[in-house]
């Protein structure tokens, strides 16, 4: 039943709120839907401690809820399964989506329409834990379609922003072409498996290696096939590199979602996904190679467009995308439970920085550029600290979080020996100098110095109240502690128990392990790195504040690519969204129009349109017409039957 | 022997006959309105029971009725299977919805209409239990005449090219159908369809039954590239026969392919079967690239429809498991799904009278339960798990991939393509500012407008997560006929080859 709590009490919350928010009162939907989250947040931290009080990566067998699929051979059903995989998020997708609730009780306190607001944070929830505990292919896709809806309603949660819209759509476009691998890898499941339940897939999954299919016309080996097509799903909801374009926009909708969907949470469903999909991937070289150098790219390039956004929100967000690459190139050599070690702790740093940086948000009159932010730190004293605190853990600091999970995956990549393992490492080195660079960058030019907008803004500056500073001091205590708290059951000497089944690792895969042995210089890269990105910002933001407006105005070749997103978007918009336009609106005019009917209804209709006219009256003709046709036909047929039948 | 089907077929005339007694005037408009709908909802109530009667693990016909007519070697000759009776319930599931829909959206002879429309119902279960080529016959091409009295006296300003088209198309298609019939008159010497379904027609004439039934049922489906005449037809139609034309005209096609064609000309299904999968995706690509053009809100849903329709021949000609369930599911899905779309479209018609996308934007502000509905019912159009339009497309994919890898990724460029589409407009539509000043006083939907819609909200939603009880009712037919025609495949491989004359 338990289990059954957790996942069902967000859906129910989503349902009052929505529905009984106008009678309710808004305050009715808004306590509702955060009280029930709490319920199924305590609920998920039970189980979650439950699992290494009473026993390692104890498995239950799923817990079947009701059939949904039934169509010969393809056997679906509702279930929850709970492994250590599962466990683990569920603490992380409750936990902060609790914290979210709560501090949108204060930050959309001035919002209109908070009962719509709270129905879509909670179907979220119920979707992202529907995806979590799947135990089959289809439920996963499910939650994972289902986040992507919730994403979609709330980036566009103020639909009369254009911009918002326009992000809504875009975000659901560019993930649906993930979707669009996602949805053949489950039918090539299918095809090869006949089954797409987790546990007989991963069992059956050894039998396959070596072995290939057709798939779209070419002879293509079967593991490495299944698993980039999966990985392609991955890609999109995770925005990884090419697939990225999504995310920055999306941070269009309020800053409590984009803490919550779009970066403690849906977005590393593509990292759960690909350390859920372990079996698979651990048997296809090829599939882990692909992971570790689109990871390790998106982790530079997105750390590159970092450098110089001044939307304080695209900052983070940009942050994130790279961090997911952290995560993925981590999967990609090998270092599941250091993906999942990352994407733990950077649930609570990341989190508290969005926050935080709602905060700030908030206290400006929702001011987001941080060109006319500046010289808070004294108006916003315990938001300045708590973002300090996650900016000294995004960025690796010594005993933070980020500093036990971050540098395992850089080692980790160092340790695998390998060449893509090698250009992980140098762009996860690289990606962490940039990193500190724009998490600094962003702590100075929002709070230190002076300000730079609207004085009257600045004097109505105010701390948050306590309903938003209380999740930011959990998520600050999480991002201190969480680290050196876990690290011992995620990536230390008790990994094997604590995952048990849940990640399967080959035996010649032994990054993790080479991680604990790298040589020194290795060891403290991370750390330079952080310090040169800090010294850097200091420099150009405290130092000679003057200089970045400078540098901005040469308008250098490398700063314009940097600060156009490599031209991304209008490249895309280039090669797909305008030809798509086109060829539609030609296939219309000239496919339809022209060819089909032209040859078809309207032509012969030119022809006998100068005898109908004279014989038949418009209107209804054609029907009359029609329907005498048909009387003949049939007395023609009946006489002809019953004069066969007479026989 | 039970006459229930009998029942639920012709009640509907019943009611004919109790309105062509009505008065005219005010007063004899609603008894007539009135009449219509409780006529149509107690044939719901006899195809829920004739559902209750039915037994679903059984391969025969059920509820079967069969007595002699004209002549003899046609009888009047009906029955269910798990492949009909599901369209039997949509049909009269779907049909109060329809004449609650035209409660005050048609002024002009309100008689006449739902004289049409229950002669409508009629016809069309007819098609669904008729277990005679003839009687099937009767009733398929039937069905077309009030469908175009509906179109044509109750429709827009382009109504006679809208019926004008229809009419060519579906003319072609139908006298080619009367002739196969006869030709497997000849050659079998009967028209019982329970006998032809096992009946082992020569291969070569198989190849030319099933073109000439194709030219009929890929007319009503419609495939590419014969299908321009349907967005006309709806634009034209009248919101309820709009919903009749996608929820059920349109359903006869893919019905006909799985009643008659699939297992009575199984050699030339598989032969052709590369044919309909090139068709099919070059549908859902095809129709999807010009639903994002398109500028008439109606026009779009109908585009759309075309590309749903294509995951349907594509699951159907899979023919596998998968594929076949899926088709039949997406078919009842498409049923709930576009039948609302255009109830959704009728909903603000009848306060704006126009369709024209340019014309709305920013509806929410004013109507936030249609714009609740109406986000259901995209994100169904949409394939979303959770609604039943994910089941259908999803599953005929998982057929289609069996059968053919390439078809199966070309299709599912549609799950791009149709997000596309159908945000886009509901964007244009629902999202913004409430900017135009002819929308300002727009009123939501009335209590009316939200009984017509929540059966399909609930109906959509709910066999989104639980579509059992639909597998439960076709699955042993499906399987059944599959097997038929697996069978026939097997008997023709291993039959001795004919000499050659």
């Amino acid at each position: 039943m338990i289990y059954q709590a957790i996942l069902l009490l967000p859906l129910f919350g989503a349902i009052l709120a929505a529905l009984m928010g106008k009678r309710l009162g808004e305050h009715a939907a808004e306590y509702t839907a955060t009280g029930f989250l709490f319920v199924s947040a305590a609920l998920s931290i039970f189980v979650f401690l439950s699992f290494f009080v009473f026993g390692h990566g104890h498995v239950e067998g799923p817990v079947k809820l009701f059939q949904f699929l039934d169509s010969g051979a393809l056997q679906v059903d509702w279930s929850i399964r709970v492994d250590t995989l599962t466990a683990v998020m569920l603490v992380v997708v409750t936990g902060v989506s609790s914290l979210v609730h709560l501090y949108s009780i204060g930050y959309m306190s001035h919002d209109e329409h908070r009962p719509r607001f709270f129905a879509y944070l909670s179907l979220f929830t119920f979707a992202m834990l529907a995806l979590v505990t799947a135990d089959n292919f289809v439920q996963l896709f499910f939650g994972w379609e289902g986040v992507g809806l919730a994403s979609y309603l709330l980036i566009g949660f103020w639909y009369k922003k254009p911009s918002a819209n326009a992000a809504a759509i875009k975000a659901f476009l560019v993930n649906r072409v993930g979707d669009f691998g996602f949805a053949l890898g489950i039918m090539a499941i299918f095809f090869v498996f006949g089954t797409l339940d987790f546990t007989a897939v991963f069992e059956a999954a050894k039998g396959q290696v070596g072995k290939s299919l057709t798939f779209g016309g070419y002879e293509v080996d079967v593991l490495t096939t299944i698993c980039l097509l999966l990985f392609m799903g991955a890609m999109g909801k995770s925005a990884q590199f090419m697939l990225h374009t999504w995310l920055p926009d999306a941070m269009e909708g309020p800053t409590p979602v984009s803490a919550l969907i779009h970066a403690a949470t849906m977005v590393t469903a593509g990292v759960f996904l690909v350390c859920r999909c372990s079996p698979l991937f651990e048997l296809s070289p090829t599939a882990l190679e692909v992971v570790t150098v689109i990871g390790a790219t998106t982790a530079f390039f997105a750390a590159t467009v970092g450098l110089f956004q001044n939307d304080i929100k695209r900052v983070i967000a940009y942050s994130t995308c790279s961090q997911l690459g952290y995560m993925f190139f981590a999967a990609g050599v090998g270092a599941y439970q250091a993906a999942m070690f990352h994407l733990f702790t950077h649930a609570f740093f990341k989190a508290l920085l969005f926050l935080g940086a709602g905060s700030v948000i908030h206290a400006l009159d929702g001011e987001q550029d941080m060109r006319n932010m500046g010289g808070i730190k004294k108006k916003v004293p315990y938001t300045y600290w708590l973002m300090v605190i996650g900016t000294l853990a995004i960025t690796g600091f010594p005993g933070l979080s980020g500093f036990w999970s971050k540098d395992a995956i850089i080692e980790s990549a160092f340790a695998a020996h390998t060449a893509v393992g090698n250009y992980a490492f140098a762009m996860g080195v690289i990606a962490a100098a940039m990193t500190s660079f724009y998490s600094w960058r962003l702590i100075f030019m929002t709070f230190d110095g002076k300000h730079r907008g609207d004085h009257h803004v600045l004097d109505h500056a105010h701390e948050s109240p306590p309903v938003m500073l209380v999740p930011l001091i959990l998520l600050a205590a999480g991002a201190v502690i969480a680290g050196f708290a876990f690290k011992e059951l995620f990536i230390g000497h008790e990994h094997k128990e604590f995952w048990g089944a849940a990640i399967v690792n080959l035996q010649a895969h032994t990054a993790l392990e080479g991680a604990h042995h790298v040589p020194t210089w290795v060891f403290f890269s991370p750390a330079a790195a952080m310090i040169l990105g800090l010294l850097i910002a200091y420099v150009y933001y405290i130092e000679f504040p003057d200089l970045p407006a400078r540098m901005a105005a040469r308008q250098g070749i490398v700063y314009q690519f940097f600060y156009n997103k490599w031209y991304f978007d209008e490249i895309y918009d280039f090669l797909f969204v305008r030809p798509a336009m086109r060829l539609g609106h030609f296939l219309w005019k000239f496919g339809d129009g022209k060819v089909i009917d032209g040859f078809g209804p309207d032509g012969v209709a030119a022809v006998v349109s100068d005898w109908t006219k004279s014989i038949v009256r418009l209107q209804t003709g054609y029907v009359y017409h029609y329907a005498f046709a048909m009387l003949i036909g049939v007395v023609l047929v009946a006489t002809w039957f019953v004069a066969g039948g007479a026989k | 022997m039970s006459v229930i089907l009998s029942l639920t077929t012709f009640l509907p005339l019943i009611g004919v006959a109790m309105i062509l007694l009505m008065a005219r005037g005010p007063a004899g408009d609603m008894l007539t309105k009135q009449i219509a709908l409780w006529t149509t909802l107690i044939t719901f109530g006899c195809s829920l029971y004739a559902w209750s009667l039915f037994d679903p693990s059984l391969k025969s016909f059920q509820l079967v009725e069969n007595h002699a007519w004209l002549g003899g070697s046609i009888r009047y000759h009906l029955g269910v299977d798990g492949i009909s009776l599901p369209f039997v319930i949509l049909t009269a599931f779907l049909m109060p919805l329809c004449i609650l829909a035209s409660w005050t959206s048609i002024e002009t002879r309100i008689k006449e209409y739902m004289i049409a429309f229950l002669v409508l119902e009629t016809l069309m279960i007819g098609v669904f239990v008729a277990l005679d080529m003839v009687l099937f016959y009767l009733f398929f091409e039937a069905g077309l005449i009030p469908m175009f009295l509906i179109i044509g006296i109750w429709g827009g300003a382009r109504r006679v090219y809208a019926s004008f088209k229809f009419f060519l198309y579906t003319l072609l298609g139908s006298v080619l159908m009367l002739i196969a019939i006869m030709a497997m008159y000849v050659t079998a010497g009967t028209t019982d369809i329970v006998v032809l379904l096992e009946h082992d027609f020569p291969r070569d004439m198989q190849m030319w039954l099933f073109l000439a039934f194709l030219a009929s049922f890929a007319v009503k489906l419609p495939m590419w590239p014969v299908h321009t005449w349907l967005p006309d037809a709806h634009v034209e139609a009248p919101t309820a026969g709009s919903v009749i034309l996608a929820g059920i005209l349109l359903k006869m096609g893919g019905y006909g392919f799985l009643r008659f064609s699939l297992p009575m000309f199984p050699d030339a299904s598989v032969y052709f079967a590369p044919m309909m999968f090139a068709l099919s995706v070059i549908a859902i690509v095809y129709t999807s690239l010009v639903a994002l053009m398109q500028e008439d809100i109606k026009k779009l849903i109908a585009y759309s429809s075309v590309a749903h329709m294509g995951f349907v021949t594509l699951g159907l000609f899979a023919l596998n498991r998968q594929g076949v369930d899926g088709a039949v599911v997406q078919m009842i899905s498409h049923g709930f799904v576009s039948a609302a779309l255009f109830l959704c479209v009728g909903v603000v018609y009848d306060r704006m009278h126009t369709r024209e996308i340019a014309a709305y934007g920013g509806l929410v502000n004013r109507m936030p339960i249609y714009a609740a509905v109406f986000m259901v019912f995209t994100m169904a159009n949409v394939g979303l798990p959770g609604t039943s339009g994910f089941v259908g497309e999803f599953l005929s994919l998982v057929g289609v991939y069996k059968a053919n890898s390439t078809v199966a990724i070309i299709a599912t460029t549609g799950v791009i393509l149709s997000a596309g589409y159908a945000l886009w407009l509901y964007r244009r539509v629902v999202f913004g500012e409430l900017e135009k000043k002819s929308l300002a006083d727009i009123e939501d939907m009335n209590g009316r407008e939200i009984i017509v819609l929540a059966p399909l909200v609930a109906a959509t939603l709910f066999f989104g997560f639980y579509p059992k009880p639909i597998f439960d009712m076709t699955g042993t037919s499906v399987e059944a006929t599959l097997e038929n025609i697996q069978g026939k495949l097997q008997a023709a491989e291993t039959a001795p080859t004919e000499p050659t004359p």
